[in-house]
């Protein structure tokens, strides 16, 4: 299983000179698996150019993580949604009142878009309990975690390799004592012994200060959480749309001093690991 | 793999760190997986010392009777019954706790539910009851 990574900013999309290396595009991940399908992880704007370079599938898997504004503004823009030879299913977390396909229509229709949820051609709602499902030769397992609203993680394990996705994320809410008691830690249980973990890294340590309870992660409680959970390695995600490339050269540095096990790896648009 | 406590038990425990009502959270399976500090006060250990208490042990360290003294059948404390019923219970008991004082207090019991239907356990409060 390979991944690639497509938009890594959080919050909202930014462009930019300042913003070149570390990239301005919303969330949006390609999973490259066996057979004529393309699974993607969340879908912000950077879903735009990840269909404009992987080209058609005969299906498409796209799994939220939430329905955050970042995380699916990139949708009508996701060709494959108005096509009616591609099979497209949606998968998001459920909630008590109302169906997926009802949520993602409050932003599919107008006035907030012209285009309506019922004008997309081929495309399917799944809304997910936690727990496991199978995509493919991928095994997915998704699970709550600590973000306001319901938010999931996804572990996707292929022929024995782990990929865990938590692009927002604040483990050390509801802690008495992090980063000890693994058990009362949110996402440990998704995240233990991954190969890759794709992770929140939104707040420096100070900004985490401020912004307690906002569902983001600062970097000592990331070193903390990689350490934790013994994954092999760490990519960053979901930067914050202040922070410069300079700022985040800065972020990135203070967390590879405070990492001890994982390796760093600064997530980056284009991005492409093996897991 | 090591399990972990679903989230929102988490954040329930964080909300119950916080209150100053004395409040249980126990798991699907009956277990005492955290009370906070003014629980402390109630139950006579502090948390830190007692930690998770399985359900086999909860009978042995508390006894229960009614108002009255008379005994309490098992299922008709309010968190058992929460906790078989899958629905809010409440009653007022006399019960004994590890320092050995009979105590009066109002319990309140509330399944916890979360997304698609799973029972995850339940949380109580506790309430003394005054002269």
């Amino acid at each position: 299983m390979r991944f690639r990574l497509w938009g890594t900013r959080g919050s909202i999309a930014v462009a930019g000179p300042d913003t070149v290396r570390y990239g301005g595009d919303t969330s949006a991940v390609e999973v490259e698996c066996a057979g004529d399908r393309l699974v993607i992880l969340d879908g912000g704007s950077g879903l735009r150019p990840l269909q404009a370079d992987t080209g058609p599938a005969d299906r498409v898997d796209i799994l939220l993580s939430h329905l955050h504004m970042d995380h699916v503004q990139g949708l009508p823009f996701f060709p494959p949604l108005l096509d009616p030879d591609v099979e497209v299913h949606i998968w998001g977390p459920i909630s008590t009142t109302r169906t997926l396909r009802e949520r993602i229509s409050r932003y599919l229709s107008p006035p907030l878009f012209p285009i309506r949820v019922r004008d997309l051609a081929n495309v399917m709602f799944h809304d997910v309990v936690p727990g496991e499902f199978q995509l493919g030769s991928i095994h997915v397992t998704a699970d709550l975690i600590t973000h306001p609203g319901s938010t999931l993680g996804y572990r996707l394990v292929e022929d024995g390799s782990a990929l865990v996705y938590m692009p927002d994320h604040e483990p050390a809410l509801g802690h008495r004592d992090f980063p000890n008691g693994p058990d009362w830690t949110s996402g440990f249980g998704l995240a233990q012994g991954a190969d890759v973990l794709i992770h929140d890294a939104q707040y420096t340590d100070e900004e985490y200060r401020e912004r307690v309870g906002w569902g983001h992660t600062g970097v000592s409680h990331l070193a903390a959480f990689a350490e934790m959970t013994g994954v092999e390695k760490l990519v960053t995600f979901h930067h914050d749309p202040s922070h410069r490339d300079v700022d985040l050269d800065e972020f990135h540095a203070h967390l590879e001093s405070l990492v001890d096990g994982p390796e760093v790896i600064r997530g980056t648009p284009g991005l492409r690991v093996e897991v | 793999m090591r399990s972990q406590q679903p989230v929102e038990m988490i954040l329930l425990r964080q909300v119950a760190s916080y209150l100053t009502i004395p409040m249980w959270l126990m798991d699907g399976h009956g277990n005492l997986i955290y009370y906070n500090e003014p629980a402390e006060g109630l139950l006579g250990i502090q948390f830190d010392d007692a930690g998770p208490i399985h359900a086999d042990q909860l009978s042995e360290m508390f006894r229960v009777t009614t108002l009255d003294g008379a005994p309490l059948a098992e299922h008709d404390f309010p968190i058992v019954s929460a906790l078989n019923k899958r629905s809010p219970s409440h009653d007022s008991v006399r019960y004994c706790g590890m320092d050995g004082i009979w105590r009066d207090v109002a319990v309140s019991a509330i399944p916890v539910e979360g997304q698609g239907g799973r029972f995850l356990g339940v949380f109580a409060t506790f309430w003394e009851i005054g002269d």
